[in-house]
């Protein structure tokens, strides 16, 4: 661990895959932005790979005012071993008193094996990120701007705020899509600072055979308009209602746990804690009763439509709009509006 | 060529029946008061470990930190398969966060030497999945995280293929190596019955001192301790008996260890209420879906 600094950076790991940064850590650029400003330090991006000296200008318009650039062959492809190891050097060199992961698959891999080296904290798959005062009531001490930690536990049914005042630094990983993402600047410049790497074959403990990427079939996380359906729909073939809705609104399908467990849509499509997390303008949650693990997902929505037959579905409590009644009359009475209305605009 | 595998696994509670009630007063979580299952992902872990004892041979460790009734899932283990069980408690483990447990742990298994540990990807109390990767490092091995399949092992190495979501790989490493499996590995075993019948018996120390105290309260420590001994005895004769370990026998360095250990503490908990600012009903009627369609237009919500 290294000491309490407060002068100290706000650091965000900068994942990249074959040259491309990935999209959980740029969104991450607005919050440690956010931080950095409000603890009056500057707020750096840790770019790892090989070749990758372009995306290091990229991270500047994103918002970092410096990019530590470690570039070497070896580093080519993520391992966690090869990573930590680099990273690690890093954090005692230049002491940031904060490090924020995106809780991507490599990063969830990396992020903890680097507190297990450094045996500093971590706290896993963050939703929000604050800077506040801890006191600990028993003997008055006093802890100020330190990072809130927030995450849900316990299946969602609880949110924990996590801090570390001592072993430092303060390290996070953060759920993908719950951060907005900054909008780019190209007249941001970052001061890019190379690093000297020494690695060796031996540092890679990890041979990678082979590697295929899947792009996903749908992308909730772009879509302004999504039309989730839950366990309510009934059937596979009942989901055509939610498709349907779905395109007339020029929106994106979305469901639940539940309705992709029974096989009624793709697991792409999920939304919730396990899902993905989306912030639409307007999202209509059809036949969902409303779970914790599904709100988590869904409650940044601007505007939330509810059509369930079940007066005290807890979904209810959220919806901006409350239609309790048969979801298989409801949609299509909002298709045959909607549908009313494109062909009056067309006239 | 046999292989040694330790399985980590954990006792949780059924996340999906948690109420308020379950919390402690400082934000911790009342273990005792909930239902409490093997974590899932750690069966598909355990399950791993039994096909690959199953093909090659070699021994299948399944062990724990936790409270005494712990000794639960390391039963269920035993009826699945597993040659032995270890649970490593001790009321100093209290508080440990992942850095702590993972610390734990690893000293655990460091007495054991295996050649292959598996973990469950998460466990759904926390779902941190840090625990896996933290033991790897404390062990000095390689960890391979995701782990859906296995596709190769022999005397040196593994090659496994990891589902990252959106994505497969096939990696390869050297052993030791350290793996956290997913929940689409595999369909866990149940429980044998023979091995049903024959295990159930199993319990630990701290379990047995308590079923002597609870049958006589008036029995004293002393009385206690020796009729626990003599009942240990006998199970370990017959193979019965899950060992229990505490940090002394695991030579832990008590500053790694429980709250001191544990750099992550809570500053705060809630309870997740969520609810809309401006709310309407809107009547199943075409009249009153037409009229909300038309506000979400004017609002600029569509369109």
């Amino acid at each position: 661990m290294i000491d309490v600094n407060k002068q100290g950076e706000v650091w965000v790991f900068a994942e990249q895959h074959h040259g491309k940064v990935e999209d959980t850590p740029l969104e991450l650029m607005s919050k440690a932005r956010e931080l950095a400003d409000t603890l009056k330090v500057k707020m750096a991006a840790v770019l790892l790979g090989d070749n990758v000296k372009e995306l290091a200008v990229k991270l500047g318009h994103f918002g970092a005012d410096k990019v530590y650039l470690a570039e070497h062959p070896l580093l080519v492809h993520y391992q966690a071993g090869s990573y930590a190891k680099i990273i690690d050097g890093l954090v005692h060199k230049y002491k940031p008193q904060i490090v924020l992961y995106g809780a991507t698959p490599a990063g969830r891999d990396l992020a903890p094996r680097i507190a297990s080296i450094i045996k500093a904290g971590l706290t896993a798959d963050c939703t929000d990120l604050q800077i506040g005062t801890h006191e600990i009531k028993k003997t008055g001490e006093v802890y100020e701007n330190l990072l809130f930690q927030i995450r849900p536990a316990f299946g969602g049914n609880i949110i924990a705020t996590i801090i570390n005042y001592d072993r430092w630094p303060q390290m996070a990983t953060v759920r993908e899509g719950v951060m907005p993402m900054p909008i780019a600047d190209g007249r941001r410049k970052a001061e890019i600072v190379v690093e000297k790497v020494q690695l060796t074959q031996t540092d890679l403990a990890i041979e990678i055979l082979s590697e295929h990427v899947q792009q996903k079939k749908v992308n909730l996380k772009a879509s302004r308009v999504i039309v989730a359906g839950g366990a309510g729909v009934g059937s596979k073939d009942n989901f055509k209602l939610i498709w349907d809705l779905a395109h007339c609104l020029g929106g994106a399908p979305g469901a639940t746990r539940a309705a992709v467990d029974l096989g009624f849509i793709d697991r792409d499509h999920q939304v919730g804690q396990t899902g993905t997390t989306v912030r639409p303008s307007l999202y209509v949650a059809v036949g969902i009763s409303g779970a914790i693990q599904h709100q988590a997902g869904m409650s940044g929505s601007q505007k939330i439509i509810a059509i369930n037959n079940d007066p005290e579905a807890p979904i209810f409590n959220l919806a901006h709009y409350k239609i309790i009644g048969d979801l298989n009359q409801v949609v299509p009475m909002m298709i045959k509006s909607l549908r009313e209305k494109t062909i009056k605009e067309k006239n | 060529m046999v292989y040694h595998c330790v399985v980590l696994v954990k006792q949780v509670p059924d996340t999906k029946r948690i109420t308020g009630q379950a919390m402690n007063e400082d934000g911790t979580v009342n273990r005792a008061a909930l239902p409490a299952i093997f974590n899932p992902e750690d069966l598909n872990a355990l399950e791993m470990a039994l096909q690959i004892k199953d093909k090659f041979g070699g021994s299948v460790t399944i062990m724990t930190m936790g409270l005494p009734v712990a000794a639960d899932v390391l039963r269920q283990g035993l009826f699945r398969g597993a040659d032995r069980a270890i649970l490593i408690t001790d009321r100093r483990c209290a508080a440990s966060d992942t850095l702590a447990t993972s610390y734990i742990l690893s000293c655990g298994v460091k007495k054991l030497n295996p050649d292959i540990v598996l973990c469950g990807r998460q466990a759904i109390d926390g779902d941190t999945a840090q625990v896996g990767p933290q033991c790897a490092e404390k062990l000095g091995v390689p960890q391979i995280t995701y782990v859906e399949q296995l596709l190769k092992l022999n005397s040196k190495i593994i090659v496994v293929k990891r589902n990252l979501g959106n994505g497969w790989q096939e990696v390869k490493a050297k052993l030791p190596v350290l793996l956290t499996v997913i929940d689409s590995a595999n369909e866990p075993r149940v429980a044998c019955a023979k091995r049903l019948m024959k295990c159930k018996a199993a319990a630990g120390t701290s379990e047995i001192e308590q079923q002597i105290r609870a049958a006589d309260p008036t029995a004293s420590d002393e009385q206690v301790k020796a009729a626990a001994k003599a009942k240990c005895a006998q199970l370990k004769q017959k193979d019965l008996l899950i060992e229990q370990w505490d940090l002394d026998m695991l030579n832990a360095d008590l500053q790694w260890c429980g709250r001191d250990g544990s750099p992550t503490k809570v500053h705060r908990i809630q309870s997740v209420v969520l609810t809309a600012k401006e709310s309407k009903s809107v009547e199943p009627t075409q009249s009153a879906v037409d009229a909300m369609i038309h506000e979400l237009i004017i609002d600029h919500t569509l369109g």
